[in-house]
């Protein structure tokens, strides 16, 4: 029984990484974003991209304080340590206006994505 | 004061959610109490050193530290749920009937702990070195009124323990023998969530780009960022945006669950061609 269950549990892993495997070699071309984050203000407080391709924002936060770069219609969450740099990849998305803030500081700093 | 309370709570609310459920399972093992609670305080002190060292992680693999390394304890709580379940498939009967006081019961029983003990202390991690690297930047800065966020992150911190209360109380309600059964649906819901959002992390990192479809979007019914959207996230996983790969990992983990509890479970019942119930 335990031989047939290990030979199990290594045919799961191997599909596994053979799925991951396969999905890494795919290259794909992504829009490069630069977004700085300062005294609790997102420059440019909003950014713009192309539908239907990926995004990858590259957030530099200059505020000596640790901030969360969040947005709830991206499915994005990161945090981001006082004074350094992060970055953040963000999935295809179709046309529209993405909100996205610091998570600690919501009311004031907030920028928005437009997908175009 | 209430923006610090909610951004405490929101973080704490998952912990609380998973260690009332863990409080649950374990009720009728011996000397539960000591593991939780060292589970949740090695998750305090291991969130304060992710949260010191935050920057650092971030950088490691090309900017996809954090990403990759909430996959990695979100895979260790996986396994341990798991192990914990098909553990509980063997030996269950014996903790919760006559057995109980057995020597070889309590000691294997130890070892169930310790997984669960290792997934609550995953839980707390997670959130927490967001709670502590939020709070410390409240106190370096002199800008804010430390005090009334202090406060408010604590009462924060008490709502998160009310939930974890709660969900305890709810759970034991069920009648000892029917407990069983709902938890170990219960974890194997938690674990596979779990193993989504590990997924949904490596898809973050592009570690993993096969399958990264949205298959549907139900934000419009129940948006997962909602108080009832974030609990079912916690509890089953429930995402508005799911992925194929998550889908199918999702239903890998609850399929290997099944599997190993059938294969290592009572021994006496293997052999028997229908299902016991």
């Amino acid at each position: 029984m335990s031989f047939s269950l290990s030979k199990f549990t290594m045919f799961a892993a191997i599909a596994l990484v053979s799925v991951a495997a396969t999905g890494a070699a795919r290259a794909q071309s992504a829009t490069e974003i630069q977004l700085s984050y300062k005294d609790k203000k997102f420059d440019p407080a909003e950014i713009s991209a192309p539908a239907n391709t990926p995004i990858v924002i590259k957030l530099k936060n200059l505020d000596s304080k640790a901030m969360e770069f969040e947005s709830k219609t991206l499915k994005v969450e990161k945090v981001v340590a006082g004074s350094s740099d992060a970055t953040i990849n963000v999935r295809a998305q179709k046309p529209g206006r993405y909100e996205f803030f610091d998570e600690y500081n919501e009311k004031v700093a907030r920028g928005a994505l437009v997908v175009k | 004061m209430i923006a610090a309370l909610i951004i405490v709570f929101r973080e704490v609310f998952e912990a609380g959610l998973i260690i009332g459920i863990v409080l649950a399972v374990t009720r009728t093992v011996p000397h539960r109490n000591q593991w939780i609670a060292g589970g949740v305080l090695a998750g305090v002190l291991a969130a304060c050193l992710v949260a010191v060292f935050a920057g650092a992680l971030s950088n490691l693999f090309a900017g996809m530290g954090q990403e990759l390394f909430n996959a990695l304890i979100l895979a260790i709580a996986v396994v341990m749920l798991t192990w914990h379940n098909v553990w509980m498939a063997r030996h269950g009967k014996e903790l919760a009937g006559e057995l109980r006081a057995a020597g070889q019961a309590v000691v294997e029983g130890s070892k169930s702990l310790l997984a669960l003990a290792v997934v609550v202390g995953v839980a707390v991690l997670r959130e927490g070195s967001e709670v502590v690297l939020f709070l410390y930047g409240v106190l370096a800065g002199s800008d804010d009124s430390a005090l009334s966020v202090g406060l408010g992150g604590f009462a924060g911190l008490l709502l998160g323990a009310l939930v974890c209360v709660l969900t305890y109380a709810g759970l034991v309600r069920i009648p000892t023998r029917k407990l069983f059964a709902v938890t170990t649906v219960l974890i194997a819901l938690l674990a596979a969530g779990m193993a989504a959002q590990a997924a949904a992390f490596l898809e973050k990192a592009n570690v993993l780009t096969a399958m990264d479809n949205v298959v549907w979007d139900s934000g419009w019914l129940l948006s997962d960022s909602s108080i009832l959207g974030k609990a079912l996230h916690t509890l089953i996983g429930y995402t508005d945006q799911p992925t194929a790969m998550q889908l199918v990992v999702y239903l890998a983990v609850l399929a290997v669950t099944f599997v190993l509890m059938r294969l290592y479970g009572a021994p006496a019942q293997t052999v028997t061609p229908a299902p016991a119930e």
